[in-house]
């Protein structure tokens, strides 16, 4: 099952569909998995699991930190794709975000057929572009797993236009010129980059990089078809580092107050 | 300054259209700097057909840089190992090592393309020193950074650095030394890049950079083909150079590469030996993958994480390698070897006591090396047998590893 499905819900009821991202294995695998759960059952319509990696050039300190730890607790590929499958079994649209170097090195199409059978809807790839990614784009056809590909304030009209036909499932359009991490107010590239982008394409353009509250969410949602959270949800988690149970409760606090931002 | 085999169409060697060296290169970068990547491709391509700029930077380095540098036949060590050693002396140029070429080109296409301030990353500091120096000598802002690590092995780059009125920033993420100093001067990029240039230190990265960086530093090679044809009325038999990231190799090599009786050398540093894991023989002992932007061969793990690399010159610890050296390697054009942290110590302190020259620890290695694979070489071709070994910088940076390990200074 592609990300489609979640996005026409969110669209025939009105609102931006709300896609939340926590790295795998963070805090540790088993918590990783009741964190996700709990960001579905509190108002996530999709859910993008991270794949932790030791040189995450998009990446702010706050994701950084995090997939380090991670990786120094021994999370491996093969991990990920079990906290995909644990999430993909509630009926949210799961989807991996990963650096290229660990998908190259599992074996590219391997890592589809894994990702796919763990019931995963698709990938995002934050460092390889369409007129990269040929040999990703070919498993995921074979395998109908979403591709989701960057756009940004820097691109050119052709370049969003090349990548939005390459892309399935969503287009992910990054708000900022910089790397991941809340910010205190959204960014103005944003808007016009999304209109560029809709220009293009019918597929559901999701905004990502810097939302960290119900405020924010509500902002966008105005014109993007999705609102992507990652920092925010990360730092909940780290803040409350030695209580597990109030770190989750904080996660759903925040995730609702998401949820109602996207409607509206 | 121009294409390898000649002006404006690429040598065999070189890379195609995409930036790819055969299988390596190309471009994995995040999206929100392709643009930036293809604006400095065109500013690149057209600076290099523009011969005032050609000559500009030309002017520059022989002005300025020093250039060329001195290729230098070192009769004591020749006559020690039965061959004729020349060192191609870029200890000489200003800062005190070849890196000055790459930045002074990467300077001025930055001043060129209307930009103001320059990023760079540093390892030892040769690089972070020239681009200070670029910076200052241009009017340009300069940020550096440099792995916590370093800044702690390397105070005095840093302090010069600091004195060209560069700001120095420690970078503490991952292992804190370059590559995670590559990695935080690509996050400042994403969000400068509309005023900012990366002035990228070594021949690796995404398109253009392996392959403008290689033409910056190509007057190493040419030069030296120049003089040694000028000097000795012959090519040499062997070229060899140090291979961290391998701009200065690749610089050397590029002059060589059609002439197929001249063996290329590059080596490696081998750490505390390659079986034991710590090193940074990225091509000899590395597997092929994806790292900052390029594929290439690159230090990882089962799982394509990035392994922690080693040696005792912070010039070379980096786990991963310019793309065109991965190609050569592939190819079997050079051959890529590991020199321990001992084996380059040892060549650090003969080359000081047989001709009063102190070279860089990265240079070490690559005279390390050529002792190596010399009496095969001299088996071969007989006394008359030539090298060339690229002394890519001076010690006087290193001076503190050399007080530590030979145990030298006062009590």
């Amino acid at each position: 099952m592609g990300t489609a499905p979640a996005f026409e819900r969110a669209k025939a009821e009105g609102r931006a569909a709300l896609v939340g991202y926590l790295p795998a294995g963070f805090p540790d695998l088993q918590r990783s998995i009741d964190a996700m759960k709990v960001m579905v059952d509190s108002g996530c319509d999709v859910i993008e699991v991270g794949l932790p990696y030791s040189d995450p050039v998009m990446d702010g300190p706050t994701i950084q930190a995090a997939a380090q730890q991670a990786l120094d607790a021994g999370i491996r590929t093969k991990d990920v794709l079990t906290v995909v499958e644990a999430v993909a079994a509630t009926g949210a649209p799961t989807v991996v975000m990963t650096y290229w170097n660990p998908v190259e090195r599992y074996g590219v199409e391997r890592f589809a057929t894994h990702l796919a059978n763990a019931g995963g809807s698709g990938l995002i790839t934050p460092d390889i572009t369409p007129d990269s990614g040929e040999e990703w784009i070919a498993a995921a056809d074979a395998h109908d797993l979403d591709k989701i590909f960057l756009v940004a304030p820097s691109s050119t009209d052709a370049r969003v236009a090349m990548t939005t036909a390459a892309c399935r499932g969503f287009v992910y359009a990054t708000a900022v010129m910089g790397v991941t991490g809340a910010r205190t107010s959204t960014s103005d590239l944003a808007g016009p980059l999304v209109a560029r982008t809709k220009a293009t394409t019918d597929l559901p353009v999701g905004v990502g990089l810097g939302v960290s509250n119900g405020e924010q969410a509500r902002e966008i949602a105005q014109y993007a078809d999705g609102v992507i959270v990652g920092s925010a949800f990360v730092r909940v988690l780290q803040q409350h580092a030695d209580d597990h149970a109030a770190g989750l409760r904080a996660l759903a606090a925040l995730t609702e107050d998401l949820a109602n931002g996207v409607r509206g | 300054m121009t294409g390898q085999a000649d002006a404006g169409r690429p040598g065999r060697y070189d890379a195609d259209e995409r930036g790819f060296f055969g299988d390596f290169g190309g471009r994995f970068m995040p999206e929100a700097l392709v643009a930036a990547l293809d604006e400095l491709t065109e500013a690149w391509n057209g600076a290099m057909a523009d011969p005032e700029f050609v000559k500009s930077f030309e002017d520059v380095l022989a002005d300025y840089a020093g250039t060329p540098s001195r290729l230098y036949h070192a009769e004591r060590l020749s006559a020690q190992y039965g061959a004729r050693i020349l060192l191609k002396r870029e200890d000489l140029n200003h800062t005190g090592a070849h890196k000055i070429r790459n930045v002074m080109g990467q300077a001025l296409l930055t001043k060129r393309m209307g930009k103001t301030r320059v990023i760079a990353e540093t390892g030892a500091g040769q690089h972070g020193v020239a681009s200070a120096t670029a910076a200052a000598y241009f009017g340009l802002d300069c940020t550096v950074y440099m792995g916590a690590v370093d800044t702690r092995r390397q105070a005095l780059n840093v302090a010069r650095m600091q004195m060209l009125g560069a700001t120095v920033v420690p970078v503490e993420s991952g292992s804190a030394t370059l590559k995670d100093a590559i990695n935080e001067a690509l996050r400042d990029w994403v969000a400068s890049v509309d005023h900012t240039a990366y002035l990228f230190g070594t021949a690796a990265g995404p398109h253009p950079f392996p392959s403008m960086v290689r033409e910056f530093c190509r007057g190493i090679g040419d030069e030296a083909r120049a003089q040694v044809l000028e000097q000795f009325g012959r090519l040499p038999d062997a070229v060899t150079a140090c291979v961290g990231g391998g701009s200065n190799a690749i610089g050397l090599f590029t002059a060589f590469l059609e002439d197929e009786d001249v063996a290329i050398y590059g080596f490696e540093p081998g750490g505390d030996g390659v079986e034991t894991g710590r090193h940074a023989a990225t091509i000899f002992a590395g597997d092929s993958g994806v790292l900052h932007g390029a594929r290439t061969f690159v230090l990882q793990d089962e799982d394509g994480q990035t392994v922690e690399s080693h040696s005792i010159s912070a010039g070379l610890d980096y786990p991963g390698v310019g793309p065109q050296h991965s190609h050569l390697a592939r190819v079997g054009r050079a051959t890529y070897l590991p020199v321990t942290d001992s084996e380059a110590m040892d060549a650090m302190a003969l080359l000081a006591r047989t001709e009063g020259i102190i070279p860089a620890i990265e240079s070490a290695h690559a005279l390390a090396g050529t002792l190596k694979v010399l009496p095969e070489l001299v088996a071969e071709k007989g006394p008359e047998t030539t090298v060339v070994v690229n002394l890519s910088g001076r010690g006087d940076k290193d001076m503190g590893t050399a007080i530590e390990w030979f145990g030298l200074g006062g009590s």
